[in-house]
């Protein structure tokens, strides 16, 4: 008879319907921003996050209490969270927000999962049900931007661990060892809980979603809710004035032998 | 007559092949076309271990193509997010 977790972990993860890894992206015409009429799918760091959340359930069995996954965006993104149900989340929330809308910006979005953190821990019974771990993909690969977590970190007043290539958790003591990649190796760190966690894309390699998985995703629970609901504005604080493509690379020459190699090299100044 | 477990299994089988092979990178290769092709000439088979090995070999199918979407994908992902790169990740 295995005792009871005295200390339960309940993780958040904001995932993203991002624009698929594989399609060539493109200007649209206006010039403002990347044409979004493609394929979409969920943001590869983001799903490395579910995976990570996942794997610890299976690590730590009944202390993770529950894997809870979250999106901002319109209808669409519901397939979104599909995916991380199907991966292995108990449950979802979708801030809904019209088609037409354009992208929320990183702080709309951090406060936004304050928002939602805050409401999840004010309706909380028990100590033991606030949400202690986030854990969010590094950047967007449709917008690159990575910035969110730490964001979503300031304004929450929680520790931050950013890029994490490695972690491990210990419930009872409320601590969280991390190895973050930062230029030129890697940076170990121990943090508190409640912590908010970005992943780099070394920390493990996310699961394929197996068609019974999909079947029984079907089934868990998606809470829907919109911006106002939780007091958030997402009126853009920036105006993108114009997205244009990088210089067509110009082709290189080729030399016939190293003499040529040193006159050209002294023609271009060298 | 396949039995009914077998025939259970190879349906599934099926299905998450023809769902997998909508990922499928190459437009060309007929991955639907080949399945059903694979599947239909072995729909008479009765001899318990013939059964098992098309169904192990169609398993096998199944996590090759996991392989090579998973290989893709991170392949393409670590080219474009090198690892201690010196500038802005």
């Amino acid at each position: 008879m295995r005792p009871s977790a005295s200390r339960l972990l309940n993780i958040l993860v904001p995932v993203k319907r991002a624009v698929d890894y594989a399609v060539k992206i493109r200007v649209n015409p206006q010039q403002t921003g990347i044409d979004t009429n493609v394929k979409h799918s969920m943001n590869p760091f983001d799903e490395i996050a579910v995976e990570e959340a996942v794997r610890l359930r299976e690590r730590l069995k009944a202390s993770v209490t529950s894997i809870r996954a979250i999106t901002i965006g319109p209808a669409k993104s519901a397939d979104t969270l599909r995916t991380a149900l199907a991966m292995g989340a108990d449950s979802a929330i979708h801030i809904e927000i019209p088609e037409s809308a354009p992208s929320p910006e990183p702080l709309a979005v951090a406060k936004t999962l304050r928002a939602v953190i805050e409401r999840h821990n004010a309706k909380a019974a028990k100590e033991e049900d606030k949400v202690d771990l986030v854990i969010l993909g590094k950047q967007s690969i449709d917008d690159d931007l990575g910035v969110t977590g730490q964001m979503l970190a300031g304004l929450l007043g929680w520790s931050q661990a950013t890029f994490a290539s490695k972690l491990e958790v210990d419930v009872e003591k409320k601590e969280v060892f991390v190895v973050r990649e930062i230029d030129g190796g890697g940076e170990e760190l121990r943090c508190r809980l409640p912590l908010v966690v970005t992943t780099d894309l070394r920390l493990n390699e996310p699961r394929y979603a197996s068609l019974p998985n999909i079947m029984k995703a079907k089934k868990k629970p998606i809470e829907k809710l919109t911006p106002a609901d939780l007091g958030v504005d997402y009126t853009p604080m920036f105006e993108t004035l114009k997205v244009a493509e990088p210089p067509k690379r110009v082709g290189g020459g080729k030399v016939a032998n190293v003499d040529e190699l040193v006159a050209k090299l002294r023609e271009a100044g060298i | 007559m396949a039995c009914n477990s077998t025939r259970l299994r190879a349906l599934a089988l099926y299905k998450e092949l023809h769902r997998l092979g909508r990922d499928y990178p190459d437009p060309s290769y007929n991955f639907h076309g080949r399945i059903r092709k694979l599947f239909e000439k072995n729909k008479n088979l009765t001899d318990r271990e013939e059964i098992e090995n098309a169904l192990k070999l169609g398993d096998y199918i199944k996590k090759e193509t996991l392989a090579l979407y998973s290989l893709r994908k991170y392949r393409h992902l670590k080219r474009l997010y090198p690892p201690h790169s010196l500038s802005d990740p």
